[in-house]
């Protein structure tokens, strides 16, 4: 058997960073992640500079643009006048400090802008990856088991119609479907118009209405968020169905599983117990990249259904030029990518404990 | 009554060309307490016959025949019965225990989940009894070996620990099926002696299946041989391997250097004077699949199914040419 080194205190202080401990391991990825933001920062600035296009005349109106005066003052509100690599070292040192900038289009610090949409995306968002989550692996898991029977012909048929259709189609079609003619959707936005959002404590209405005691807003809250948020999850439904059916079919056929059900066990626990386990190592990593996809999802479906989230802010920002928007766009996105990986690496090394032990 | 009574068991399979027959009208017997050999070239569905036993065959697999175990029919049982069977009646160990152990269980997950749930003993009952177990097969520190992954032992370790998985439940029939083919010669030799430990022991009935003849000649009382999914020839382990009568046991054995059980070398020699491969499954030869590989083959063989040829109470050949007779029956004369 192979017994772990015993290492005296030097060593282990040397290994901090380096070994293979939790804390290591968790402090070496938020370093990485941090240097990860930065290059974003410089990718995305660059793009920004290459497209061609002009932010002064995308942002002033037809008049103001004709006068030279005000598109130089214009220049040095923005900081537009200095060369760009002297822009970039503006914008970074603002950075560091918490400052994203003040928006072209919206006149206000991005930081508020991001605050105010990016909790709704986040409410969509988290909804599906949570409704993707149940029903794919639901779906996926039926799949399996009943492999080439009734129940896995018709889930390959709807898991397949789901990763096919663009996100764009299902969104009209849902909106016009359940919103015209049935009328079950109440129509677009977060709130019946009119409403009162309840006071910002989170910026999710449905857990800030709660932590008010608002059950009416809770209610009108879930109402509106829930076709949006199902159109959201439909593709990531669609892949990880697919994909925990052909895991799990994978590791079905592995010498262990014929070894457990030797074992008399019941079905059900050879497939928690010695199936699932190792079938949700690589499904976990597809529904990272899956849930990381879904912020790409959430520009269409926020369009169609008016919800005022990311998507919208960040269609607005490209359009507008608005450079710090964009900037600031990138680097929520680049989060929420570099932290789906890190809940992915995280979540494997729970489920996986040879991870810990191996290199 | 013998404690396992195979009949006219077929096994098909569903291949990439249609559905064939890897098992093909075998009958046999395991009695209580007794070791059976079934020994074949690879492909010769030795596999399959264990899986039917426990109901285990692979996706779209067919069994049809009889299987009575212990005086009842197992071959119809539900699912449920199935269930209940294995493990506790019947249990089995795999060819690689690289393999057939779990990667992500610890080893006292893996030793003691079946007997929690066919015997309902309590989380330490069952713990204790793994402990047991772990002495029984011989691994060192049985306390920290259950708190340890598979990945932490060797091949022969992994495999005394499947062992040890098998008998949890106190089996009343245990398959083996080439316990020690993935495994190095040295560690061959010590899993064979736990098995003969365990003989010695243990009122345990026995099924080992390897194709290396030399694993067998001093663990178990009978052997059957199997070609393209059909018995060739059942005799006693002495019997058969100082009078084999079917060409191909012949030929098996001539294989065998000496009627030594030297591992090594009859790995490498082993099959040295059967021309030609194994048939494929779906592409077995019509009448008796050996013929095309049998230096004796009549017209007959060709077309005809061989009938079993009994040669005393405890010895049949599935061949209708029988060329050792004469010369079988001089050595018995002496
Ligand atoms: N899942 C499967 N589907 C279809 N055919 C299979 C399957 N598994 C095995 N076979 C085929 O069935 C036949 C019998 O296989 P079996 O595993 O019983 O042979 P074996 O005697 O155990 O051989 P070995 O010594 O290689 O283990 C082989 O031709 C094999 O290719
Ligand atoms: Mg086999």
């Amino acid at each position: 058997m192979r017994t772990k080194p015993v290492s005296d205190e030097k060593s282990q202080r040397k290994r901090f960073l380096s070994g293979n401990g939790f804390v290591p391991f968790i402090l070496r990825r938020l370093l990485t992640s941090v240097l990860l933001v930065f290059g974003v920062t410089f990718i995305s600035f660059s793009i920004t500079q290459l497209v061609p296009g002009d932010p002064v005349a995308a942002n002033l109106g037809q008049s103001a643009y004709s006068d030279p005066k005000i598109v130089a003052a214009f220049k040095v509100q923005f900081g537009l006048d200095k060369p760009v690599p002297v822009q970039y070292v503006k914008y970074v040192s603002k950075l560091l400090h918490g400052d994203l900038g003040i928006s072209l289009s919206s006149k206000r610090p991005v930081l508020d802008d991001l605050k105010e949409y990016f909790p709704a995306t986040l409410e969509i968002a988290l909804v599906a990856v949570f409704l993707a989550l149940v029903v794919g692996l639901l779906l996926g898991i039926i799949s399996a088991v009943t492999r080439d029977r009734l129940p896995d012909q018709i889930i390959r048929v709807f898991s397949l119609t789901g990763v096919s259709m663009p996100a764009f189609w299902t969104a009209l079609t849902a909106f016009y479907l359940f919103f015209f003619v049935l009328g079950w959707a109440p129509g677009t936005g977060r709130l019946a118009p009119g409403a009162d959002p309840p006071p910002t404590v989170t910026g999710l209405y449905t857990v800030d209405s709660l932590i008010a005691g608002d059950f009416s807003t809770f209610k009108q809250a879930v109402a509106y968020l829930l076709l949006p948020a199902i159109v959201l999850a439909i593709y990531a439904i669609g892949v990880l169905t697919r994909f925990t059916r052909a895991s799990m079919l994978e590791i079905l056929g592995n010498d262990y599983v014929r070894a457990a059900r030797a074992k008399g066990l019941p079905e059900i626990t050879v497939i928690r117990r010695h199936v699932l386990r190792p079938a949700l190592l690589s499904i976990i990593t597809v529904a990272g990249v899956a849930f990381s996809s879904l912020l790409a999802g959430s520009v269409l479906v926020e369009n169609v259904f008016s919800w005022p989230g990311l998507g919208q802010y960040a269609y607005r920002a490209a359009v507008g030029l608005d450079l710090p928007g964009i900037m600031g766009v990138s680097m929520v996105v680049a989060t929420v990518y570099i932290t789906m990986n890190l809940i992915v690496d995280i979540l494997y090394r729970v489920i996986d404990p040879q991870m810990r032990d191996a290199s | 009554m013998d404690l396992l009574t195979v009949k006219n068991l077929t096994v098909t399979l569903a291949t990439g060309r249609g559905d064939a027959a890897a098992v093909r009208d075998l009958s046999f017997t395991v009695g209580h307490g007794e070791f059976l050999g079934i020994a074949g070239e690879s492909g010769s569905g030795k596999t399959m016959t264990a899986l039917s036993l426990l109901g285990l065959l692979p996706h779209k697999g067919r069994a049809t025949g009889s299987i009575n175990f212990d005086g009842r029919e197992i071959l119809t049982s539900s699912k449920r019965e199935y269930r209940d069977l294995r493990g506790k009646e019947i249990a089995m160990i795999f060819q690689d225990p690289m393999t057939s152990l779990h990667p992500m269980l610890t080893v006292e997950v893996q030793l003691t989940e079946h007997l929690r749930h066919h015997r309902k003993v309590s989380k330490d009952a069952a713990r204790q009894s793994a402990l047991e177990l772990l002495s029984t097969v011989k691994i060192p520190d049985p306390e920290a070996a259950l708190r340890a992954h598979p990945s932490q032992f060797s091949g022969g370790m992994r495999q005394r620990i499947a062992i040890a998985m098998a008998l949890a439940c106190e089996p009343k029939l245990l398959i083996a099926d080439e316990p020690t083919t993935a495994l190095d010669v040295t560690v061959q030799a010590g899993i064979l002696k736990l098995l003969h430990q365990l003989r010695k022991e243990r009122n345990l009935s026995v099924m080992v299946i390897t194709h290396d003849l030399g694993v067998l000649s001093s663990l178990t009382d009978r052997i059957m041989i199997m070609y393209a999914g059909s018995e060739v020839e059942t005799g006693l382990t002495s019997d058969l391997l100082q009078r084999p009568r079917h060409p191909y046991t012949k030929g098996l054995i001539a294989a065998l250097p000496g009627h030594t059980n030297d591992a090594k070398s009859s790995q490498t020699k082993r099959l040295l004077s059967i021309e030609g491969m194994p048939p494929e499954l779906g592409n077995f030869p019509s009448g008796c699949a050996f013929h095309t590989r049998c230096n004796y083959a009549i017209a007959a063989c060709k077309s005809e199914l061989p009938e079993s040829i009994q040669i005393s109470d405890s010895h049949r050949i599935f061949c209708p040419v029988d060329p050792f007779s004469a010369k079988a029956s001089i050595e018995g004369a002496k």
